[in-house]
């Protein structure tokens, strides 16, 4: 069975990088990717991170205060 | 050829600078932060790692207030017009660069209240002199860490802490000790750091930053430009959040990669061993400078702090023509005049006719200097 992936899109790509850097510091198993087609975000990366991961990463994101412009499950 | 002009720009730089800048344009080129494709991301990673090296230099903790500028003079710019109000009244010292009077005396004339706190014949400062010109409409001090001139450091972590006492804004005008002098955003109590990147930073001209601190609210601060920064591009107004608010238009990035190199150069090497050395230096230089009968020299003290940057005149001739002499006959580059500091040279007594300036740098040697002395002796 595969995984289940989500992703969170940033207002910048500041943010986009800030938010790789601090997860993989901390151990998620995150990647930036582009944006998917059905979304939009306009600094054309996203990253993708395993969705039952989530919460504890949100919450990462938060006390980092990287601001997230969205939440997707992947298809 | 021996460079004593590093006070206006570093040279040499150290070589992975150059390499930096040239691996940018062979292998990525591309516009940062625009697009989702590979070398855009990479454009992008290369201001991001900037941004975390200067933050580490600094003591800041969130390096998306780090905003990146053309150079000391943009980042101070942008502090002062963003910030300061007709009304408002704003607290600077005499021996301020152009770059901090002129936008000053502009905005004098718009409205805004002015006062300088002078300082001594030696260019020094007593913060008591910025805290008795506190008023109840005083918004924020605005000082050099260094004068340009006689390269001395001013009090800028007590001023912070009067600055902190009365709820005052403090800007620094950090363009000759980024790098080369230990600076704390939060130990020195500092708002607004302006830097520049082409001089103790390494990188190349064109670069430069103001930092933001946290105290400040960026949605309250006015941005010099307005333009495209790939970020919320379905809406006409500018973004409200850092960087991005105050960085319009394509950026400097292969001079921002050269600056990437440069700061880790300087956080590898540390910022206290390079100030050390660089001290060395100029303590050879002035304390050889005294020893020549017709030379006077300017704000040296042997027993406080400096840069290494240094002025003095010689009391037969004129600054540019010893500056002359010195390129001429021994192949030695420095500044003559008065370093776009008219202030600074009311202050210390050497104005309109100004100093020979000399600039060390990390990348100058003992031989150097005792070289420019014998030099200057034979000139006189």
């Amino acid at each position: 069975m595969s995984e289940q992936y989500g992703v969170i899109l940033f207002p910048s790509v500041h943010f986009a990088l800030r938010a790789e850097k601090r997860a993989k510091d901390e151990g998620f198993k995150i990647k930036l990717i582009p944006v998917p087609r059905h979304l939009s975000s306009d600094c054309g990366v996203c990253l993708r991170f395993p969705w039952e991961q989530k919460e504890i990463l949100l919450c990462l994101l938060e006390r980092e205060g990287i601001r997230v412009e969205g939440i997707h499950p992947l298809e | 050829m021996i460079y004593f002009d590093n006070a206006a720009t570093s040279w040499p730089k150290p070589p992975q600078v150059k390499e930096a800048m040239i691996r940018f344009m062979d292998e990525v080129g591309a516009n940062p932060g625009r697009s989702g494709h590979l070398l855009s991301i990479e454009a992008a990673k290369i201001l991001f790692e900037t941004r975390e090296l200067l933050a580490k230099l600094f003591n800041v903790k969130d390096s998306s207030r780090i905003i990146f500028t053309y150079n000391a003079t943009e980042s101070i710019n942008l502090a002062l017009k963003g910030l300061l109000q007709p009304g408002d009244h704003v607290i600077t010292s005499s021996m301020e660069h152009n770059s901090v009077m002129r936008p000053l005396r502009d905005l004098e004339k718009k409205g805004v209240g002015l006062s300088i706190a002078p300082c001594s014949s030696n260019g020094e400062l007593d913060p008591k002199e910025v805290e008795k010109r506190i008023q109840s409409n005083t918004k924020m001090i605005v000082l050099t860490h260094a004068s340009n001139v006689t390269g001395t450091l001013l009090p800028i972590a007590e001023v912070g802490k009067i600055a902190k006492q009365h709820h005052l804004l403090f800007l620094v005008d950090a363009a000759q000790t980024a790098g080369s002098y230990p600076i704390d955003m939060e130990k020195d109590g500092i708002d607004l750091l302006a830097f520049s990147g082409h001089k103790s930073l390494y990188g190349p001209q064109g670069t430069g930053g103001l930092v933001i601190g946290e105290r400040i609210d960026e949605k309250k601060m006015i941005p010099l430009k307005q333009g495209g920064t790939g970020s919320r591009s379905e809406f006409e107004e500018q973004p409200d959040f850092l960087p991005d608010r105050f960085e319009s238009g394509t950026p400097n990035t292969v001079g921002i990669a050269g600056l990437l190199e440069g700061v880790r150069f300087v956080l590898n090497e540390g910022v206290l061993t390079i100030h050390q050395y660089e001290r060395s230096l100029i303590e050879k230089l002035a304390e050889g400078l005294l020893e020549i009968p017709k030379i006077k020299i300017y704000g040296w003290s042997k027993h406080r702090e400096q840069i290494a940057t240094l002025s003095f005149n010689s009391l037969s001739l004129s600054s540019s023509e010893v500056a002359s002499h010195l390129e001429e006959r021994y192949g030695i580059l420095c500044r003559p005049g008065l370093h776009c500091a008219p202030s600074a040279h009311k202050t210390i007594g050497t104005f309109p006719e100004g100093t020979v300036r000399f600039g060390l740098g990390y990348f100058n040697k003992d031989e150097e200097i005792k070289f420019a002395l014998q030099a200057l002796q034979s000139i006189g």
